[in-house]
Order: structure tokens, then C-alpha cells, then sequence
């Protein structure tokens, strides 16, 4: 599992990515997990936001003090909850109509 | 619009802090993490006070640190994770006291991102590799080794990724010296994203997993990984390997796992031990809920380790772990002491535990003992069927105990923290003070404050004592050179002297040889064992044998003034002219054969002390009324020829000279200053050339309204000088840094040092007719601070503006209140059950209040006087209120009567926000404002954030809706209303008929009332989405404002488009304007934008000193109090920006971070000068400076010049 991931070489829009664009892309995905593709579902776009704020309020000290203040829980509690809302911020997928 | 900003405060919480031997010595030191500085903190054993050897600004989020030190090294290193997507290693270097980056690795791109590694940090007990984790997925391994030379190297890095994988935790294990082993607490969110049932969301398991490096292969490998407690937060390291000396082993390894109401013991392939957290046993709490533990330490002693672990609560439990060999036997843990709850717990091997709290004061405890022989219960996992794991899905029974007071540990220093600053307000209240003073609104929950700040050194008084008379100047003098106490103390009077000596009491001194018939003009202990008397009529040299070798001044002249050093004495008589004075190496004072006349009468003399080793210093500076300060040489080739002169713009009423060091100027040695005091209260600062005598350099301030009197002093050993105005200024040295700052304290008409046995660092003043003896301990805090004590947390506060108290509205979430309390107990009694009462005995301040459900509230008005600096009354809120905003409304249909509108709301619950009603309290104050009566209450529909008079009305922010109220009889009237803003508004500010509204999420929005038509109309808003925490208007068009990540920006309205809103009468036009980007009309433009790093949490336009021009003030959650200057001229800002550019350059970011991106973290920074930065260049490499003052055709000596007047012309000093 280590081995895998070597490349450092940044991707740009060479011709050689025109016949491997969809391997490239899927490899994109894989490497840099949140981003977005052509055929995302509200779902999934709301739940990757909802991470991504979630982290990043436990990334910056002030915002984890703020809302232990405003909750008046302690920062270990906030950034523990957080954390846990990680999992799943916005319930379950909804179920697919087909 | 052009600003500069300052950091008066720099933050005082502390995010992390790690212990270790930084400095390579065998004391320990602690590295401290403030959030967006890192810090050098060392213990003194004897006297236990912890203080700050170095500071340094990162410019970068800090969100990780980590201590390591190498195999067989004696000192440890620093790992810093940050947003700046690098690792940095550093390490502390005693000699230039400065941290030195090793290594920086970029591993990723800067920001606090989800995939992004440096959340968490873990190290190799063995120093050979490191963690460096993300939120989610990723995990680099580093393998730290030295080279040949014994530097320390990095590899490039591993990776353990584990994709769709969040992660709650990563440890280093203590695999003694097989490969680096980390374990990380992780949960995989692949089958809950899939499974629209939730099911597999609720049977998501949390997986424990070790990670292997193998040094062998060079990669890492998930070696295990097993299922455990889902709501596991916290792993901690347990000791493993065998010790070097004998084959035993020092622990079993593994790892705790902290889970919410339980410990559990585990490692691979070993039996786990569970064990409950006891728990608080208050009759009454929200049993709902589980207890988590937030911070942990390991302490290794000799042959033995424990664990303290602390709970959400702040309780401290010890830990301790049974084994045989590598067996664990039991897991045991028991309640020891309550502590702050803390961000980062130290144990340091001196016998101290250093507590870095969240909220509030930072404290250092001594160990008493470590809780082995008392009476606390102890739970083990004997105690329970397969260790407490026969049914993990099952909660052990709870474990219940007491808090105490104090036992195991004892608290030696405290390190004064503003964290968290909830509101603060700046006003000039207290008597006498000259500049406006900071009151704070600090803290959370029991342990709140409201704090009175002061910008100065704090002096402690030792004695005072009544004369009696008025003195005009005060001397101390020992007997011999190298006495180390003063042995009398000199008092000149108009027509007389007094002496005193001082011993165990300080009494009238008999035969002391000085004349007392006549006033004194200078005293000086002379040569190895002489003392020296200069009166108007002579100079006493008197011997120790107390025969008196006397000088007369000529006849029909007097001295007026005199200087005296060890070896050399300089006299002036009042026609003008200087008689020079030299001790010759039989210790005899002679007089040089020649006068020397000055053409002006002589205000004042000054030489400096002589140099180690030397026979004289070699100049004199002479202060005359003609305007000039003149270089005299007392060089023997050219004794009293003036060698430079410097004009002055008024006369000098004193000069001094003083040798101090400025690492600025050269951090060699001292720099030789030449301060001349003017008469209009000036002080000029130049600096003498030791070779040519020229005069350099020249800076200026003011520093009060007297003429300024100079006396070089002793401070701390290190020369000093104090300046005596209508305030009292010290000049000293701090950390190699000249610092100038004023002391609160009385005002003094003479100082001196003074030296005895229970004052050896002192100094004696004359303040009128008060003897006062004093001392300076903290150097470095430049904030004095009073402090009241506060039951809740603080939330927004008031001044009333003619009774001169604050109205502070408190509330606490999850708390119950005072009546509540007491219902609780009511019903609990009604049951017939037994409790225990003497838990709710202990103290609230130090041990807080049981902890209620969500929705539960405890809040109160208080009434607090700032002068006294006391609460003069608190008024409590019932029926589960809480109080969210405060106004002070002079009510137009009341005769402009101040009435107090507390905006409070019932049963609230924060996330989503809700509440059975909201309501507006209307008070009447009665007995001149120390009480306040309770009008009525007005119902709204929401929580009411923002209330503000307007026009003789109250205009409140009732979640999306914006309303005017007038006063009736029973209630508050609604005259109008407007419902169309997009969030919540959280403030207002008003000007005119003009309101700005600040929206919690969607910026600010510019309305304006029109009365003919009774109409409120939102005429402009902003492009950007803001979250607003707090606004100021900077004139009818400006508003600067603060938002919930860091920034502070100011927003300009066109004024073409405020005078035509102002001219339509009815508003009809501006109503019918068609709405840009689904908002208003118009649109506000960004004039300035500035990341802090900090959130903000009021601002405000004032001025800090005296006749100065105006600046903006802002506070930071964190403890961060700044100011934001706006430049005057063009030519200034051209200067500084690119001053600012080059200093970026530097790279002086600790953590990597780039400086530009940093103050540009949201939005590209905007017509701010980082002043932080800018004066780093103070702490730069000379040769750098003198590159950097060349790129910018200035010199050394200009940039800095400009540096300091921008500072002191802002905040004074």
C-alpha cells in the first residue's frame, strides 16, 4: 500500500492525458478525496461540504473555542463531536428511484 | 484608505505545549504553542514562576506539536504540524536565544484542509520516526536518523494511507527498539455513504490500528487492526520496550483508548482491561451523557509510570497499570485532583505539572505527592468479570466520587490569560490614568472574568511613609563599592538634607558626615570607600574614617547643578561654567586647573558610569538654556572642548546618559544613549558615537505634560532609565529588546534605585510628600490587569454614560441556574432519595456546575462598577431565560430617559437555533443606577441577538427581521418591521437615520428609516458572504467589521449613493430600484481586508493617546488585542509596503507558512501593512537589516526610527 502514489508530476492537460483522461481522472479522484465529478449528487456534494467544514473547524483552534464557548462544552467535547459528525453529516443517501 | 496593523496583546491562549530539553541543558524547558506563535517557557525550580524566554510570530495556524529527541541525544527537537501542508523540525539555540528551523518538508498545500496532513502529530518514543496525520485518509511517516556529522536527517516521507477513513487520533507506541510502531483510531465511512437503510451508519465500527514501519524495507504496513468502543476520542501511549540496563520491561506497551465513560487497555495480541471513569456524584445531572477525557499525560519515573488523565470536567485521574513483564495484570484508576480544564497537560520531571488551560489562566502545580495513600476509591479491572470486557457493548456500572479541594497538588503560578474575550469595551474611565483603559469581558462558564487592562508595568509597593515635608530629590548610596545593600537614604529639602539609614528599620542616621544645614544636589558613593555630598556651597568628599575633605565653591557663586560618576565629578556654577573634578589613584578628588565658561546658564550634566576597567568616561553632556545639549570632552588630550552639539526646540530639564543594550542598534554590547528631557514634557533619545562623540540617531516622544526629569537607574542589575513626567516612564532592556514603557503607579518627583535586604531589586520615589519604595517583577507583561470574578459566561456588556457602571449580561448554556438548582433539589427531596449535599458545597470557580441537557440555561444581568472595580449588583434571569443582547435606549416618548433592553430568550437551543419565545426585558434604573427595575417584557418570536437604540426608539434584531419599538406601558410597541434579511442579524450600529446591520452569515446590510412613510428599507448590502461577529462604523459611509474566520475589513458605501438615499424623502425611489446579485440595489466596496488569525470580537474607534490621531482597536477570541493605524501620507505607505515586501522575503515564518498567503488566507489581503512583520526587522541579522535599509535608500537607523514613531504615534508606546 505504500508503493502505490509516487507521482509527484503535476497533471496538465497534455495530449498524452487525451487517451488516459478517464484513468487519469479516476486516479485523480482516488488521490484527492472531495472532489467533484460530472455525474455528482446533491448527497454526496452536501456531504462532502459538511466534511470538509467539519475538519476544517476542528483545523482552526479559534473556531473549536467559539463554539465551545457558545455551546458551553469543552473544546476536547466540540472537536470530538465534530469529529464523529464526520461520519455521516447529513443522514443516510437518500434511495436511489430506479 | 491605507492601514497598519500592531499586535499590542499577542494571543494568551495556549493550543498546545510540549516539555522536553530544548536547550540541551538538563533543566526543561516548555514549548508553548499560542495558536499563531510559538513560545520558549522556562521553569525556576526555586521560585517556581514559569517565564518566557523567547516569542516568536509563525504568521501560520499551529495545529499540532510534538517533542522528540534521537537515540542516546541529550536534546530534544520540536516538530511543528501546521496549515502551511509542511513538517517543520526545530530546535532551540541557546546562544542566539532563537529558534532555528532543522528541516521543512512540504508534503501538501497550505490550509487547514480535510486530506491534508498536520492535524495530528505522533512520535517514536525512540525518536526514529514520526506521524503526521490528516482529518481523513492520510498519514505520513518520516524517518528521523542523524548523519555522520550528528545533524539530524528526515527521509523523504511514507505513506499509510487509508482512503474514506476519518481519523480521531494517532499515537507513537512503545515498541522499546523494534520497528516504530503508530497506532490511530480510525473509522471508515465507505459503507455508510452506500447503505440508504443507516444501518451500516450505526453499526460503523471504530477501528484501532497499528501502523509498522519497517526500518528494513523502508515502508510502512497496517500491521493490525481491530474493532473498538465506537465513541473512543483519545489514545495514549502506555511504556513498552526493555530497558537498556536490564532485561526487564519498562511496561507492558500499547495503547489507552479513552471512550466516552471508559478506559481501555489495549495492545495486539493482548488481553483488554476496561475500567469506568468515575464520575462527578452530583444528585442532580443530565445522565444522559457520557464522560469524555479531553487531555492526557504520561509520566515515566524510575521504574514505575502513570497516567494522568482529565476529564471534560477538568477532574485529574491517575492511571496506573499492574503488570509482569509485558503481561497486564490490572488497570486501576481513581480521581486525584481538579485542575482547569486543559488544552495540553506537562508533567515535568522537577515535580511539576504544568496545566494549559483552555479557558482562562494558564497554572502550574507543584507535586505534594502523587495520591498513593489516601482514601479515594480505587477501580481496577480485576474488579470486573474478564477485566470489564465480558459484554463490550455493554457499559460497566458507573463509578461515582466527590471532588476536593486540593491535595495532590499545589498551585505555585499562575500565567495570566485574556482567553477567551467575549466583548470588551476601551473608555477613558479610571482617574488620573491619561490613556483609555480595556475592559474585558474574559472567560467561560464558573471561571469567567471581567478584567480591567492597563497598559503599563505593573509596580509593587513595599512601604510608603508620610515626611511630612516635600522633597525635592531622593538619593540611596552604599558605603563601599562593594557593598551589596544601600546603606543610607538622602532626602534634599528646600533649606536642608535629611539622611536616613537603613538597616532592619530605616531611622534617622547620626554622624553620617553629610551637611543637613544645606539642600543636596548630588550624592555619590566615590571611589573604593567614599562618599560624596555636592551642595550649593561645595563638595563633601568624606572618607570612611568620616574626616570630610571639602571643596568651596568660589565666592558670590553657587552650584547649581552637579553629576558624579565613580571616578569623576562635574559640577556647574550658576555663571555658567563647568568645573571638572577627577579621583587620582590616592583616591583624592582633583580639581582640573581650567573652567571652562558655556555661554548659557547650565540646566543640566550628565556623564555615564565608568567603564569596567577604566580610569573616566570620556564625555560629559551638558544641557544649556539656550536650546542645545553640547558633547564636552573629559578626555586628558582635550579635557572640556566641546565636541558636537545637538539643537533642541526647547530648553533640556534633563540629560542622561545611559550605556543599555538594544539589540536593534548592536547585539554586541550596550549601546551608549544620550536621552535628553525636554522642558514641554519631550524626551529626544540620541545615541553617542563611543569614537567621534557625534550625536546620531535622534528619536523623539512625549511623555507628559511636565518637564521630564531623567535618572539612570538599576534594574534587575541591568542599567535603566527612569523618566519622570506627569507619568513615569521606564527604559530597559527586556530579552536583548529596549522597551519604553509607563509605570502605573504614582506619580513620582524624584526616584532612585534602592537596594536592601527585603527590597533588593527596588526603587525609592517621592511622590509630594509620600516616601515610596517599590519594585518591578514582571518584565514582560505590559498589560496590567484587575479582575473581577463573574458566576457565568460573559456575553455582552454596556457602559452606562453618565453613571460611569457596566451592565454585563452573562450566560451559560448546559448549566443550571441558581433557582433551577435549588427545583432540582426541591424534587429530589419530594423523592425521599438520599444525596449528597457537600458536593454542591464545593466551590463553583474552581469546580464548575453540574452539567445540564442542552436547553437548560443560567444567566444574570450584573451591575458592575469599574472605578471600585466590584459587582454592585447581579440581577438573575428565571424561567430558563437567557440574556443575548444588552442596550442602554433613551426613550423619546419617556423624555429621552435611559432605560436598559436586555434581549433574552427561553428554552434556546443552539443547533438548529430555537426557542419557546424570545422577549425583550425592559429595566428602569433605579438608586443612580445600582439597581434596575423590571418594567415588562415584550414577547418576540425569536432570540433577539442585536438590540440598539435608534432615534429615541429600540431597534432589535429578532433573527431574520429588524424591528422598531417604542415604549408603551405594558410592553414594548412594534412600529415597523422588515423581514427580508437573509440569516440572522447578530449586530447594529446606527448613524443618523441610517442603521447597519450586520448578518450572521450574509455581511453587512446599510437601512434607512424613513419616517414620513413609517418605512425601513435595506438600500445596499455586499458582494461577499461574511460571517459577522462584530461592526463599527467609521463614518457615515465606512463600517469595519470582524467575521468568524479571522478577518477584519472595511466596507466604504459610494457617497454619491449615500446622498441620494439621504435626499429621497419617503424612500419611494430607493424602493422601487431594481436588486442587484438577488440583494439590494446597491453595493458596498472593499477598502481593506486583513487575515488576523484570530476571531474578532469588537472593534473600535478611538484614540490611544492623547491629542494622536484616531486608530481602530480590535480583540481576538484568543486573548489577541491589536490596532490598525491609517497611514497619513502616501509617502509612508509607499515606505512601509515596500519595507513589508522585503521583510516577506525573509522567510521568517517558523512553520512555512507563506507570509502574503497567511494575511491572505480568504480574501488576498487588501491595503494592510503586517506591522508584526515589519518590525521583526529589529530581530534581523545586521547584514540583512543593512541590505534590506539599502534597497530602500534609507539607513539602519531610519527604518527603525520609522518603525518606532509609527508605534508610539499610535498606541504611545
Amino acid at each position: 500500500m505504500s508503493r502505490k502514489q509516487r507521482q509527484t508530476r503535476p497533471l496538465t492537460m497534455s495530449s498524452e492525458l487525451r487517451y488516459t483522461a478517464n484513468t487519469q481522472l479516476e486516479h485523480l479522484h482516488a488521490r484527492y478525496t472531495g472532489t467533484g465529478h460530472a455525474d455528482l449528487t446533491k448527497y454526496e456534494w452536501l456531504t462532502h461540504q459538511h466534511r470538509d467544514t467539519l475538519s476544517s473547524i476542528v483545523g482552526h483552534p479559534p473556531l473549536t473555542s467559539y463554539l465551545a464557548i457558545a455551546d458551553g462544552e469543552a473544546v476536547g467535547r466540540v472537536k470530538f463531536e465534530m469529529t464523529e459528525r464526520m461520519l455521516q453529516p447529513c443522514g443516510p443517501p437518500p434511495k436511489k428511484d430506479d | 484608505m491605507h492601514l497598519y496593523n500592531l499586535t499590542v496583546q499577542t494571543p494568551t491562549a495556549i493550543t498546545h505545549a510540549v516539555v522536553g530539553n530544548f536547550s540541551g541543558a538538563r533543566q526543561q524547558e516548555l514549548v508553548l504553542s499560542r495558536g499563531t506563535r510559538l513560545e520558549l517557557a522556562r521553569l525556576d525550580p526555586q521560585t517556581g514562576k514559569l517565564s518566557t524566554v523567547i516569542a516568536s510570530d509563525v504568521f501560520g495556524s499551529i495545529r499540532s506539536l510534538a517533542a522528540f529527541r534521537l537515540t542516546g541525544g541529550s536534546k530534544d527537537y520540536a516538530i511543528v504540524g501546521s496549515d502551511s501542508g509542511r513538517i517543520v523540525i526545530f530546535e532551540y539555540d541557546p546562544q542566539t536565544s532563537s529558534f532555528v528551523k532543522i528541516h521543512q518538508e512540504t508534503y501538501g498545500k497550505s490550509g487547514s484542509r480535510r486530506i491534508v496532513s498536520g492535524q495530528y502529530l505522533a512520535t517514536d518514543p525512540k525518536g526514529r520516526a514520526v506521524m503526521i496525520s490528516a482529518m481523513e485518509k492520510t498519514k505520513l511517516v518520516y524517518i528521523l536518523n542523524r548523519d555522520a556529522a550528528a545533524r539530524l536527517t528526515i527521509s523523504s516521507p511514507l505513506e499509510a494511507h487509508k482512503a474514506n477513513a476519518i481519523i480521531h487520533h494517532v499515537v507513537g507506541l512503545d515498541v522499546g527498539f523494534e520497528n516504530p510502531t503508530f497506532a490511530a483510531l480510525e473509522v471508515d465511512y465507505t459503507e455508510s455513504d452506500q447503505d440508504t437503510t443507516g444501518e451500516a451508519f450505526s453499526n460503523a465500527q471504530k477501528m484501532l490500528t497499528y501502523y509498522e514501519l519497517d526500518l528494513g524495507l523502508n515502508h510502512v504496513v497496517r500491521k493490525w487492526s481491530e474493532p473498538t468502543d465506537p465513541r473512543a476520542n483519545l489514545l495514549v501511549q502506555v511504556p513498552g520496550g526493555q530497558a537498556a540496563s536490564s532485561d526487564r520491561y519498562d511496561g507492558p506497551s500499547g495503547v489507552l483508548v479513552c471512550c466516552e465513560d471508559h478506559i481501555v487497555y489495549r495492545n495486539m495480541d493482548a488481553p483488554q482491561h476496561r475500567v469506568p471513569i468515575p464520575r462527578r456524584n452530583y444528585p442532580f445531572q443530565d445522565d444522559e451523557r457520557g464522560l469524555i477525557i479531553t487531555a492526557a499525560v504520561m509520566h515515566k519515573m524510575k521504574g514505575a509510570f502513570f497516567f494522568l488523565l482529565q476529564s471534560e470536567e477538568g477532574d485529574l485521574y491517575k492511571v496506573t497499570i499492574e503488570h509482569e513483564e509485558q503481561e497486564v495484570k490490572a488497570l486501576k484508576i481513581k480521581y486525584f485532583d481538579t485542575v482547569p480544564v486543559a488544552s495540553s497537560l506537562c508533567i515535568m520531571k522537577s515535580g511539576f505539572l504544568f496545566v494549559a488551560a483552555e479557558f482562562g489562566n494558564h497554572h502550574l502545580y507543584q507535586f505534594l505527592k502523587l495520591g498513593d495513600e489516601d482514601e479515594e476509591r480505587e477501580h481496577s479491572s480485576t474488579d470486573y468479570p474478564s477485566f470489564g470486557m465480558a459484554d463490550p457493548n455493554v457499559p460497566l456500572p458507573r463509578a461515582l466520587f466527590r471532588p476536593h479541594v486540593l491535595e495532590n497538588l499545589a498551585l505555585v503560578d499562575e500565567l495570566e490569560s485574556l482567553n477567551p474575550i467575549i466583548d470588551c469595551k476601551v473608555l477613558n474611565l479610571l482617574p488620573n490614568a491619561g490613556t483609555p483603559q480595556t475592559f474585558a469581558a474574559c472567560g467561560r462558564g464558573s471561571r469567567s472574568t471581567f478584567r480591567t487592562l492597563r497598559y503599563g508595568l505593573e509596580a509593587d509597593e513595599a512601604i510608603n511613609v508620610d515626611l511630612r515635608g516635600i522633597p525635592t530629590s531622593v538619593w540611596t548610596t552604599k558605603l563601599k563599592e562593594d557593598d551589596q545593600f544601600d546603606a543610607y537614604i538622602v532626602l534634599s529639602f528646600i533649606y536642608g538634607t535629611l539622611v536616613l539609614s537603613v538597616g532592619e528599620t530605616i531611622t534617622d542616621a547620626e554622624d553620617s558626615g553629610f551637611l543637613t544645614t544645606s539642600p543636596t544636589i548630588a550624592v555619590q558613593q566615590i571611589g573604593v570607600d567614599g562618599l560624596l555630598q555636592v551642595h550649593p556651597h561645595g563638595i563633601r568628599h568624606i572618607l570612611p574614617d568620616k574626616r570630610v575633605n571639602e571643596w568651596q565653591a568660589p565666592p558670590e557663586k553657587m552650584i547649581v547643578n552637579a553629576t558624579t560618576n565613580k571616578r569623576q565629578v562635574v559640577v556647574a556654577l550658576n555663571s555658567g561654567e563647568l568645573v571638572y573634578f577627577e579621583l587620582d589613584l590616592e583616591g583624592q578628588l582633583n580639581e582640573y586647573q581650567d573652567r571652562r565658561a558655556m555661554g548659557s546658564t547650565i540646566l543640566s550634566l550628565s556623564v555615564a558610569e565608568v567603564p569596567e576597567g577604566r580610569q573616566r568616561t570620556p564625555y560629559l553632556a551638558v544641557g544649556c538654556e539656550d536650546q542645545t545639549v553640547r558633547i564636552i570632552s573629559l578626555d586628558p588630550e582635550n579635557t572640556l572642548e566641546v565636541i558636537s552639539l545637538q539643537a533642541l526646540t526647547a530648553p533640556p530639564s534633563s540629560v542622561c546618559i545611559a550605556e543599555i543594550l538594544d539589540a536593534s542598534l548592536n547585539r554586541a554590547q550596550p549601546t551608549t544613549f544620550v536621552n535628553i528631557g525636554l522642558q514641554n514634557g519631550v524626551l529626544l533619545r540620541t545615541v553617542l558615537d563611543p569614537l567621534n562623540g557625534q550625536l546620531t540617531d535622534t528619536r523623539s516622544r512625549f511623555l507628559g505634560t511636565r518637564p521630564v526629569k531623567l535618572i539612570r537607574v538599576v534594574l534587575h542589575g541591568n542599567p535603566a532609565v527612569l523618566a519622570l513626567s506627569s507619568r513615569t516612564w521606564l527604559n530597559y532592556t527586556y530579552q536583548n529588546m529596549m522597551h519604553f514603557i509607563p509605570l502605573i503607579y504614582e506619580n513620582l518627583e524624584s526616584a532612585w534605585t534602592f537596594s536592601a535586604e527585603l527590597v533588593p531589586n527596588g526603587f525609592i520615589g517621592v511622590s509630594r510628600s509620600v516616601l515610596r519604595i517599590f519594585h518591578i517583577t514582571k518584565l514582560g507583561s505590559k498589560l496590567k490587569q484587575d479582575v473581577i470574578p463573574l458566576d457565568n459566561t460573559p456575553r455582552k456588556f454596556v457602559a452606562h454614560p453618565a453613571n460611569g457602571y457596566f451592565y454585563l449580561i452573562e450566560s451559560d448554556h448546559r448549566a443550571y441556574s441558581a433557582s433551577a438548582a435549588e427545583q432540582e433539589l426541591e424534587r429530589l427531596r419530594a423523592t425521599g432519595k438520599e444525596f449528597d449535599k457537600e458536593i454542591l458545597d464545593l466551590p463553583q470557580r474552581e469546580f464548575g456546575r453540574p452539567k445540564a441537557p442542552a436547553g437548560i440555561w443560567s444567566s444574570c444581568i450584573r451591575i458592575i462598577d469599574p472605578v471600585e472595580g466590584r459587582t454592585v449588583r447581579v440581577v438573575e434571569l428565571d424561567n430558563n431565560e437567557a440574556a443575548f443582547s444588552i442596550a442602554a435606549v433613551p426613550f423619546a416618548a419617556r423624555d429621552n430617559v435611559l432605560h436598559l433592553v436586555v434581549g433574552t430568550a427561553q428554552d434556546t437551543f443552539l443547533s438548529p437555533r430555537s426557542c419557546t419565545s424570545g422577549f425583550l426585558r425592559t429595566y428602569k434604573f433605579v438608586e443612580d443606577g445600582r439597581g434596575l427595575e423590571l418594567l415588562h417584557k415584550t414577547e418576540v418570536d425569536d432570540v433577539p441577538l442585536a438590540i440598539l437604540g435608534f432615534q429615541g426608539r429600540l431597534a432589535a434584531g429578532v433573527g431574520k427581521s429588524l424591528r422598531l419599538y417604542d415604549i408603551g406601558k405594558k410592553k414594548l410597541l412594534r412600529k415597523v418591521e422588515n423581514k427580508n434579511f437573509p440569516s440572522t442579524i447578530v449586530t447594529l450600529n446606527t448613524q443618523g437615520s441610517r442603521l447597519l446591520v450586520g448578518d450572521m452569515q450574509e455581511s453587512i446590510h446599510f437601512a434607512v428609516y424613513k419616517p414620513p412613510e413609517n418605512r425601513l428599507i435595506i438600500f445596499a448590502d455586499d458582494t461577499q458572504p461574511r460571517w459577522i461577529t462584530t461592526t463599527t462604523m467609521l463614518d457615515y459611509n465606512t463600517v469595519v467589521a470582524g467575521d468568524r474566520f479571522g478577518n477584519i475589513f472595511v466596507n466604504r458605501l459610494d457617497p454619491k449613493v449615500s446622498d441620494q438615499i439621504d435626499d429621497d424623502p419617503v424612500g419611494a425611489g430607493i424602493m422601487h430600484e431594481k436588486g442587484i446579485l438577488m440583494g439590494a440595489p446597491h453595493k458596498t466596496s472593499l477598502l481593506a481586508h486583513f487575515h488576523v488569525g484570530d476571531i474578532i470580537t469588537s472593534l473600535h474607534k478611538l484614540s490611544m493617546v492623547t491629542g494622536a490621531r484616531e486608530v481602530i482597536v480590535y480583540t481576538g477570541l484568543h486573548g489577541t488585542i491589536g490596532v490598525l493605524v491609517p497611514f497619513i501620507s502616501k509617502e509612508d505607505v509607499d515606505f512601509i509596503s515596500t519595507l513589508e515586501q522585503h521583510m516577506r522575503t525573509e522567510q521568517l515564518s517558523l512553520v512555512g507558512r507563506d507570509h502574503l498567503a497567511w494575511r491572505g488566507y480568504y480574501v488576498p489581503v487588501k491595503a494592510v501593512v503586517d506591522g508584526d512583520l515589519c518590525e521583526m526587522f529589529s530581530r534581523l541579522l545586521p547584514h540583512r537589516q543593512s541590505v534590506i535599509a539599502g534597497e530602500l535608500d534609507r539607513t539602519v537607523g531610519e527604518v527603525l526610527k520609522k518603525l518606532e514613531q509609527l508605534r508610539v504615534m499610535a498606541i504611545g508606546f
